[in-house]
């Protein structure tokens, strides 16, 4: 059986109907809960190079609340992203992000690309990465002198680096921090300037499993201590699920939305994919997805590391 | 060909009469002048070449200096304007090679790369006035700069630095995270074209000191071991401009008093340089680790 409960992946791209979307009676989409939402989608659909990669999306996101973008590879979880930050146009319905039009609002957004690493060579220090982060899209040269905004800038990063954990390797070169040490100084870097909604792509993609919870409990921390609206799109819900306030899960064509014990059930999943899948809740409250087609040898190998194969046998 | 063999002047650990007596001479002066101007614009691009790791397209530019100032003196034109024309221009369409973002123009950078070298030679064949042929060109000379060869550099390098200074911030974010920076509304794709501009602009400036070859002696070198001594971006920039300085200055002296060209000078300082930082570093590691070790057992013995 597979020991990964992987309540993502893997739909067969042939027999995967359009799923109608489900919803939950409680997130109500009217126009004045719309207001204080941080992230509305109602009735969005997605199309790249004229194929429909979601369509009938509607996802509300209120503030402090953290949010997991799911589903099988190449379904466009990394396109809800670049739709909520105005990269790409929705092709139908309505999305507004911290209440305005997608990109208008990018200001008060964190967002971390999908995982990128920087070169063992790159002689640039993890705190002057994060400070990128503050003030890097400003132009001209800042000022010699010590000033009050100085020293507020000062402290906001020491702040922010003794927040995500990273004090004690902020001054070396970023190029020889391990995957985890990078992956936790971007995070600062996308946190420095107080953003209320974090974009986050695969934060966990490609870390150790130690790493995966290590930084997934760390996102979970950030989002509710500090009020931080969060969506990161996951391959693997497991480091993340005890975390997650909501779940989006995309397929072909259809999408649901709605808490994790609402989406992530045996009903639902069978829906989605047309086939039957079941949900078991293992006894550490672990989920595990049973009777889905078999998930690509990619994703078999990103979770081949020693601790996860245990009971693999 | 050299000072030294019309009528030797000679070192005498006097500094301030061996400056003095260097100094006497108007060439000299803007030599001194015109070193300075360039190993601060080559320096501070060159830093941020080194980051981007932007060299290839640098050493391309840089060679077509070549056909660009012999093309210029076959025209019956000052070399400067070649280098500036022809250097600007292989910036841009190194820029517009690179429009579909990726790396496949090397193999027709170097195709063009070579062609262009081709010409400059047939250019120098062509010309036959050149009294020493294609060397000045390739491996530089302090001999015979104008004074209003120094006014040009000042005033491009003054623009370059003034460009810098405006973009730098935004520049290095863009070197060191093209997405996110994209994210946050930086203009990525423009930058890299004002940035390639500027090395244009700066290679034409440096291969006027140190010929077309040798460049890399003030561009690459100098900001590769600043990068070497620190991570620390402000006062990386600031030793990558001290050691070009140095090894400019001290150069144009060495050059002026022994029989042996400025480009040998100015490369082997730099070198020089790059070597001692490369063995600080190497023995700043090998102490670390001892230091480190004898922590760990005296923590395994306690």
């Amino acid at each position: 059986m597979n020991p990964i409960a992987k309540a993502r992946e893997a739909v067969s791209t042939h027999g995967a109907p359009a799923i109608p979307k489900h919803r939950t009676a409680g997130h109500d989409s009217s126009a004045d809960t719309a207001n204080t939402s941080v992230v509305a989608l109602r009735g969005t659909a997605v199309r790249v190079g004229g194929r429909t990669l979601w369509s009938g999306v509607d996802l509300r996101i209120g503030a402090g609340e953290f949010t997991a973008v799911l589903g099988p590879n190449g379904v466009g979880k990394s396109t809800m992203i670049k739709v909520l930050l105005g990269a790409l146009p929705a092709a139908a319905g309505d999305v507004r992000v911290l209440g305005a039009r997608p990109g208008q609002a990018n200001d008060r957004i964190g967002y971390l690309p999908q995982r990128r690493s920087f070169d063992a060579t790159l002689r640039i220090r993890g705190i002057d990465v994060v400070r990128m982060g503050l003030d890097g899209d400003q132009w001209g040269v800042p000022l010699p002198f010590p000033s009050a905004r100085r020293r507020a800038d000062r402290a906001r990063m020491d702040e922010v680096i003794e927040l995500v954990g990273a004090t004690a390797y902020a001054h070396r070169p970023i190029g020889q921090c391990s995957g985890g040490e990078q992956q936790r100084l971007l995070i600062a870097q996308a946190l420095v300037r107080r953003p209320e909604l974090l974009l986050l792509d695969e934060p966990l993609d490609s870390l150790d499993l130690p790493n995966q919870s290590a930084v997934a409990a760390l996102i979970g921390r950030i989002c509710h201590q500090e009020g931080v609206s969060v969506v990161m799109v996951a391959h693997d819900v497991n480091p993340v699920l005890h975390h997650l306030d909501r779940v989006v899960y995309l397929a072909e064509g259809g999408a649901a939305t709605g808490t994790p014990g609402e989406v992530i059930t045996s009903g639902t999943l069978t829906r989605l994919y047309g086939t039957p899948v079941e949900v078991l809740r293992a006894s550490d409250g672990r989920l595990v997805v049973v009777g889905q087609p078999e998930a690509p040898a990619l994703h078999i190998d990103r979770h081949d590391t020693p601790g996860s194969n245990h009971d693999a046998r | 060909m050299t000072l030294a063999e019309t009528g030797a002047p000679a070192w005498s650990w006097n500094l301030l009469s061996d400056f003095q007596e260097m100094w006497s001479y108007p060439f000299m002066v803007n030599a001194f002048r015109a070193g300075a101007v360039v190993a601060v614009v080559s320096a501070l691009v060159g830093w941020f070449v080194v980051l981007r790791r932007q060299t290839f397209a640098a050493h391309t530019v840089s060679l077509v200096a070549f056909p660009g100032a012999a093309g210029a003196v076959l025209l019956g034109v000052s070399a400067v304007y070649g280098y500036f024309t022809l250097c600007v221009a292989a910036a841009l369409v190194i820029a517009a090679l690179r429009g579909g973002g990726d790396h496949h123009e090397s193999a027709l950078t170097g195709t063009v790369q070579a062609f262009l070298m081709a010409s400059g030679f047939l250019f120098i064949a062509l010309y036959r006035g050149l009294l020493e042929g294609p060397q000045t060109i390739l491996f530089g000379t302090f001999l015979g700069i104008t004074p209003s060869q120094v006014t040009i550099l000042m005033a491009v390098g003054a623009v370059v630095l003034a460009v810098l200074a405006v973009i730098g911030r935004p520049l290095l974010f863009a070197s060191i995270d093209p997405r996110v920076a994209a994210g946050r509304g930086v203009p990525v794709r423009a930058l890299s074209v004002v940035f390639l501009v500027l090395l244009g602009v700066a290679t034409a400036e440096a291969s006027q000191i140190t010929g077309t070859l040798l460049v890399f002696a003030l561009m690459v070198i100098p900001a590769a071991t600043a990068q070497l001594l620190t991570a620390r971006p402000a006062l990386s920039l600031a030793l990558a401009v001290l050691m070009a300085f140095a090894a400019t200055w001290l150069g144009l002296t060495a050059a002026y008093y022994s029989p042996y060209p400025l480009g040998f000078f100015v490369t082997s300082i730099a070198f020089a340089g790059y070597l001692l930082a490369l063995g600080w570093r190497s023995l700043h590691a090998l102490l670390a680790s001892r230091i480190g070790a004898r922590l760990t057992s005296a923590q395994v013995g306690a």
